[in-house]
């Protein structure tokens, strides 16, 4: 038997330690698009830009460790076709892999702006781009970061750390909506004033310009900022192109049922993947360390074992360093009702979200003690009182 | 068994204490307590999902 795992990232990863852990022992596979072992992706944003000495890559594993698993790396080839009736991956170097159990954990791939990309400009989503951003982030640059989301976020906490002027804009009226609701936002987007950033919002970007590398961003409300260096942090999108023609389900990532099977032998991990969450009773797809990590050796024990397989539920959980805050998340901000807990000026402080009767998340700020006892109580369901009577407490 | 914590690695993101909180806890200061560092060997399997949460590997276990 040939299992195959395409995408090299944290849930591939965890997809081949899984399956030689539930006891596989045959031919495994590792399919990568960057030629990198692979490494850590939120310490890019994070610590990676910190001032001082330049960090070592935050690779996951050595060389010696994935040997170990006896796995066949193929990185720096990607996958460009999937034919899920010969069983079949293709890679970009013509090899094509036979596989009897898959699992799709191709991640996500950053957003860039319309139009060509000049010198000076980069996403934050690879190694790659974490490095170039951090150089030119060390010779003094004048920074203009497009998006207000918590990539951008990270790297004007990275630039004002160095007391380096930075601007970020936000096309919408108020950012990170979507991730911690309409009502929260703000309390967000204001701790940017606080440490010295500008934010702009509801402002385009209309050109980016420059002799040979970025030297100017002109906005939609004809300002020109000056800028030596622009990071675009406007999201990311799954990679599935290469899975179109396949006749699995894709819609905003590969579509799996709650074990996280796409498909005949087919099953689906981290960022990419968009399943059904039991633990809320919706369609979900997310793009953060915790699920991927379980969704990965998850994923790779229902494809061995498909008539014994186990839904996956999960909270979702993700954190944020904002210069020296930190913001963390669980549960969604979809709710009936916010509560806050704490001042919002100040440096602590909780917001709970009701769904019904029960408590739906939890957006904390500087509250590391508490946000797992928030976790849990979402887990099981506590109500709404319960969850205030704890954070008054 | 032996929980062991590199205190270099660990920030405080508290997915062990979401997988175990009988044994991991972090305090309001932002400090991670291991609450029993020699958990009885039935609890072998939390443990090593424990350990495969941490974002940052500041988990180990020694046997």
């Amino acid at each position: 038997m040939t299992f195959v795992v395409v995408g090299a990232s944290l849930a591939g990863l965890r997809a081949v330690e899984a399956a030689r852990k539930a006891g596989y022992t045959g031919r495994l596979v590792l399919v990568g698009a960057e030629p990198h072992l692979p490494y850590d992706r939120p310490p890019l944003s994070k610590a990676f830009l910190d001032p001082g000495e330049p960090p070592p890559v935050p690779h996951h594993r050595t060389q010696d460790e994935l040997d170990g698993l006896d796995v066949e790396l193929r990185l720096g080839s990607p996958a460009t076709g999937l034919d899920t009736g010969a069983r079949e991956v293709e890679l970009a170097d013509g090899e094509r892999l036979p596989y009897e159990r898959l699992v799709l954990a191709t991640g996500a791939q950053a957003r860039h702006l319309p139009g060509e990309r000049l010198p000076g400009v980069h996403a934050l989503r690879t190694v790659d781009d974490a490095r170039a951003v951090r150089d030119a982030l060390d010779s003094g640059c004048r920074t203009v970061v497009v998006g207000a989301g918590f990539i951008g976020s990270e790297v004007a906490s990275a630039a004002r750390k160095r007391d380096l002027p930075v601007t970020v804009l936000e096309a919408a009226p108020m950012p990170l909506v979507r991730a911690v609701g309409e009502q929260m936002a703000p309390a967000c987007a204001a701790l940017h004033a606080r440490h010295g950033t500008e934010l702009r919002c509801g402002v385009g970007v209309t050109a980016l310009e420059g002799d040979g590398r970025v030297e100017r961003v002109v906005l939609s409300d004809g300002q020109v900022l000056p800028a030596d260096l622009v990071v675009v942090g406007i999201g990311a999108d799954p990679v599935t192109d290469w899975l179109q023609g396949s006749g699995l389900e894709l819609d905003d990532g590969v579509v799996c049922d709650e074990t996280l099977r796409a498909g005949d032998g087919v099953y689906s991990a981290g960022d990419v993947a968009r399943w059904h969450n039991p633990q809320f009773g919706r369609s979900m797809r997310l793009e953060h360390w915790t699920s991927a990590a379980e969704q990965g050796a998850a994923a790779a024990r229902n494809a061995l074992d498909p008539s014994n397989a186990s839904p996956y539920k999960t909270v979702p959980y993700f954190w944020s360093d904002w210069y020296t805050d930190k913001l963390q998340m669980v549960g969604v901000p979809a709710a009936d009702e916010v509560k806050v807990v704490g001042d919002l000026d100040g440096e602590r402080w909780v917001a709970l979200y009701r769904c019904g009767d029960a408590l739906a998340g939890a957006l904390s700020l500087n509250l590391p003690g508490k946000i797992m006892k928030y976790r849990a109580m979402i887990v099981r369901g506590a109500t709404w009182d319960d969850a205030l009577s704890f954070a008054a407490a | 068994m032996r929980i062991v914590l590199d205190e270099s690695k660990c920030s405080s993101l508290g997915m062990c204490e979401s997988v175990a909180p009988n044994v991991f806890e972090v305090g309001d200061d932002g400090a991670l307590t291991v609450l029993n560092p020699t958990p009885p060997e039935d609890q072998r399997a939390l443990m090593e999902e424990a350990v495969a949460a941490c974002p940052t590997g500041a988990l180990s276990i020694e046997d």
